[in-house]
């Protein structure tokens, strides 16, 4: 397990110095943009909620898209967005192999310092990779849902050490993000960083390693409660031997560290593998509601309805575990579109930076600071906290993030305000002549603000509308 | 009391008026001392922390891993320190250091989140509950309303604290109170539970950033040089806190990196050295504050280790660990006892003290609180005076 989940203590980010400007132009669009609405279409609060839920803002572009469509084909739009391929170049070294560890040993300090400085230069990389994939993707959901498995089927660069790694395997997460959880089950179990974090290299015959067999059973597939001490034992026993192969980077079945032998895994006996102990898992209806339980707190609110997730996960094993039609049925439940359940989920700090850069269109010229920002914010992506991942929900706010979230939200605030200074008096005169400054209020805000409400219009509202404990919800 | 009490009380001094009165007849509250949680997260390898160094079972089960004979700091005729403890050998001698042996609960849990939810909610290992044992601890007995907060947390999760206890988590005090300042509260409550947190947070903020200002502005910095690990830094924040007495009940520090499945003696004992250097040097500065007496310093872990050693030169999740206990009221010693290495339950070490009786002897002897939410079945120890 690794260190706690707040970052180290350090300077402010320099995220102003990122930001370029809010271009006056943009609140001009904003507003003139916003269709009038048509009967049975989406109001604007409705397309926030879908948008910000499933994404990470809601452009008045997108808003203006969904607003004629019904909740249904809303949905289907949304969905059918998504992408298995990422957008952003990928970096050069994603097929290099780590070192030999009998070879590092062999090596001088200096060559090691070397290749740990190597190492930190990628990791950074990596993270630049994926934030700048988050703020410039047509396709959020995609986005979304990769974080959403980054945070479920876990692996830290902490313990990998190996930044092409995590890299293959958010490929691989954003391959299956909304594919079929079977065959994205399957997958992680042979994938290198994976059998990395979890040990699968030290599983041999002679001595399981339990580490990936009770977090397969524990965090990725049917809680506690649903399995015994002795069902890990035996699944341990049946990953032995998957293993990643030095040689090409790739995983390999080592039938000399594999036990063939007979196992008692939940109810069932024969000489059962690694495969075979997945299959028997997602026979297992628990499986289903499992993983239903954790996306509808991901995406409809803290408290499963027991009866929903009883009939999504049934429908989730009619549908051989495809992910869209449960994800179609989810966002169209009477829970997701309860008018009560707006704003009722903490954004995590990726939500919180992407979602504020792309609402306000602010060009970040250097990704690396929001990732950054996102380590003071207590998420730090490809680094989470431990195998269960980022708690999330209301811990996302403590007396230290708070204040660091508010600092953030400012900073790139005056980095939005940056360049427009000349020309605010223009602005404030555009804004005056758009009118109703309000439209904007249900595009940022799920809730009435608490905070005062300000005379100001213009760049003024917006920033008190920003700094507002209700923006941080969803 | 919930947090929102708290804050709504601050300043009223309505306090003891409101407390019933077995409670105003029983010993009063020592408030004043401050206690030191130190979570070892991860779970801490026992047996390689206190050393069983006389028994051979100890090197049969660990070939690769024991700590040799000649290498261990006796404490006893029996067990001694892995030698990366030196530094708090000082505090051993001066009988400021309680060995706590053998600390578990029944039907152990092997799982890390459920463990150390255990042990921070003080609950059966069947039972689950929503209050962290300090939370249930201020709930019955109330600390005075005009304080900072009832704890600081400086690392990792809020845990013994989770729940209605009021807490701060800080990484840097000036800065807390420099930003906390400029926030200003125009609505503290809402039936939106997650924007209702929000406020309570922002409440607890702006009060305790108000009352943190004065203090910090009025006392120097620490003349005594930290280590510059994390949990260094972190013992050097709660130094700053207790010598600019910050009132406050308890302070959470971490240290991670527990979890040491595969090759871990370098790692194991890099962790227990910049633990113990850390420690030490809290010692020294908090003694040069004429603190040292009204503070107790103890470590918590979610779980021990298996007794044996495992294929990859570490250990897997296990049962009973030892824990420290440090400060001026503590009588030095060992308390509990080592668990044996010949009757081991499916290879795990059977406890010897239940956890929550380190807890009552927290609360009974150190905090002056009748730890009744407890019950009657874990009497306090005597690693307190």
């Amino acid at each position: 397990m690794d260190g706690p989940a707040l970052g180290q203590p350090s300077a402010p980010p320099g995220v102003v110095t990122l930001m370029r400007t809010l271009s006056p132009r943009y609140l001009f669009i904003l507003i003139a943009t916003l269709a009038p609405l048509s009967a049975g279409a989406l109001t604007p609060d409705e397309a926030r909620h879908l948008l910000v839920r499933t994404g990470f803002d809601a452009s008045p572009d997108a808003v203006t898209k969904l607003a004629p469509l019904t909740w249904e084909r809303a949905v289907q739009q949304v969905l059918n967005t998504a992408h298995e391929q990422p957008l952003t170049a990928a970096p050069t070294w994603i097929n290099d192999l780590p070192p030999d560890p009998r070879q590092i040993k062999e090596l001088d300090d200096e060559a090691r310092k070397q290749i740990q400085k190597q190492t930190r230069e990628r990791a950074v990389e990596l993270k630049t990779w994926w934030y700048r994939e988050m703020l410039n993707t047509d396709s959020p959901l995609t986005e979304h849902m990769t974080l959403f498995w980054h945070n479920h089927f876990t692996s830290s660069m902490r313990k990998v050490k190996w930044p092409a790694y995590l890299y293959r395997q958010n490929l691989l997460l954003r391959r299956y993000a909304l594919g079929n959880y079977r065959d994205l089950l399957h997958t992680v179990a042979h994938d290198p960083a994976m059998l990395v974090y979890l040990d699968g290299q030290q599983n041999r015959r002679e001595k399981p390693n339990e580490n990936f067999a009770r977090e397969l059973l524990e965090l990725f597939t049917l809680g506690e409660g649903h399995y015994t001490e002795r069902d890990i034992k035996e699944a341990a026993r049946a990953f032995t031997g998957w293993m990643v192969d030095r040689r090409t980077g790739e995983f390999q079945m080592n039938a000399r560290q594999h036990d063939g032998g007979e196992k008692n895994f939940l109810g069932r006996r024969g000489k059962i593998g690694g495969d075979e102990v997945i299959e028997i898992i997602l026979e297992q209806p628990r499986a289903a509601e499992f993983i239903v339980q954790k996306l509808w707190r991901e995406f409809v609110s803290d408290k499963p309805d027991p009866q929903e997730i009883d009939r999504l996960a049934t429908l989730l094993r009619n549908n051989r575990y495809e992910m869209r039609p449960l994800m179609q049925a989810l966002l169209t439940s009477p829970a997701f579109r309860d008018p009560a359940n707006r704003g009722a989920l903490v954004k995590s700090p990726v939500e919180l930076l992407v979602g504020t850069a792309r609402q306000l269109q602010i060009p970040v010229a250097e990704p690396f600071n929001l990732a950054r920002a996102g380590i003071r914010l207590g998420q730090d992506v490809f680094d989470p906290p431990n195998v269960k991942g980022w708690p999330g929900g209301q811990t996302w706010i403590t007396s230290n993030t708070l204040l660091a979230r508010r600092q953030i939200l400012e900073q790139m605030l005056r980095g939005a305000e940056m360049g427009t200074t000349r020309k605010s008096g223009t602005m404030t005169a555009s804004m005056n002549d758009v009118g109703d400054m309000d439209k904007l209020k249900p595009l940022l805000l799920p809730l009435e603000p608490v905070n005062p409400p300000t005379k100001d219009q213009g760049t003024q509202r917006l920033r008190s509308w920003i700094l507002d404990p209700v923006y941080q919800l969803k | 009391m919930n947090r929102r009490d708290f804050l709504g009380m601050a300043g009223t001094g309505v306090t003891c008026l409101l407390a019933p009165r077995w409670l105003q007849a029983a010993m009063a509250p020592a408030w004043g001392r401050v206690l030191v949680l130190v979570e070892l997260q991860g779970g801490n390898d026992g047996l390689n922390t206190v050393v069983p160094y006389r028994d051979s079972r100890y090197y049969e089960l660990r070939p690769r891993l024991a700590i040799a004979r000649d290498k261990v700091l006796p404490l006893s005729d029996q067990i001694g320190f892995n030698p990366a403890l030196e530094p708090l050998m000082s505090a051993w001698q001066s009988k400021e250091l309680a060995l706590i042996l053998g600390v578990g609960y029944p039907q152990p849990n092997r799982s890390h989140f459920r463990s150390i939810e255990i042990w921070e909610t003080a609950s059966d290992s069947e039972e689950t509950l929503q209050q962290g044992w300090l939370a249930r601890l201020f709930a019955q007995t109330p600390p005075p309303a005009d304080y900072t907060a009832h704890g600081v947390v400086l690392g990792g999760a809020a845990g013994p604290l989770m729940g209605d206890a009021s807490h701060i988590v800080v990484q840097n005090a000036e800065q807390f109170v420099q930003q906390g300042k400029r926030l200003t509260a125009s609505q503290t409550v809402s039936h939106n539970a997650a924007l209702d947190h929000m406020l309570r947070v922002q409440q607890e903020t702006i009060h305790a950033a108000s009352t943190l200002q004065d203090r910090l502005a009025a006392t120097p910095t620490l003349e005594k040089e930290f280590p510059k690990t994390p949990i260094g830094q972190q013992l050097a924040a709660a130094a700053r806190l207790l010598g600019a007495r910050v009132p406050v009940v308890a302070i959470k520090v971490s240290h991670g990196g527990f979890d040491t499945h595969v090759n871990q003696r370098g790692t194991h004992d890099r962790l227990l050295g910049e633990l113990a250097t850390s420690l030490a040097a809290f010692r020294e500065a908090v003694v040069k504050q004429n603190r040292w007496n009204e503070v107790l310093v103890l470590t918590y872990s979610e779980f021990g280790r298996r007794a044996g050693e495992n294929g990859s030169n570490g250990t897997d999740h296990g049962t009973a660990a030892p824990h420290f206990a440090l400060g001026g009221r503590v009588r030095g010693g060992f308390y509990g006892q080592q668990p044996s290495l010949t009757q081991l339950s499916e290879g795990d070490l059977i406890h010897r003290v239940d956890f929550r009786s380190v807890y009552a002897t927290v609360g009974k002897r150190f905090l002056g609180t009748p730890m009744d939410f407890l019950g009657q079945s874990h009497p306090p120890l005597d690693f307190v005076a």
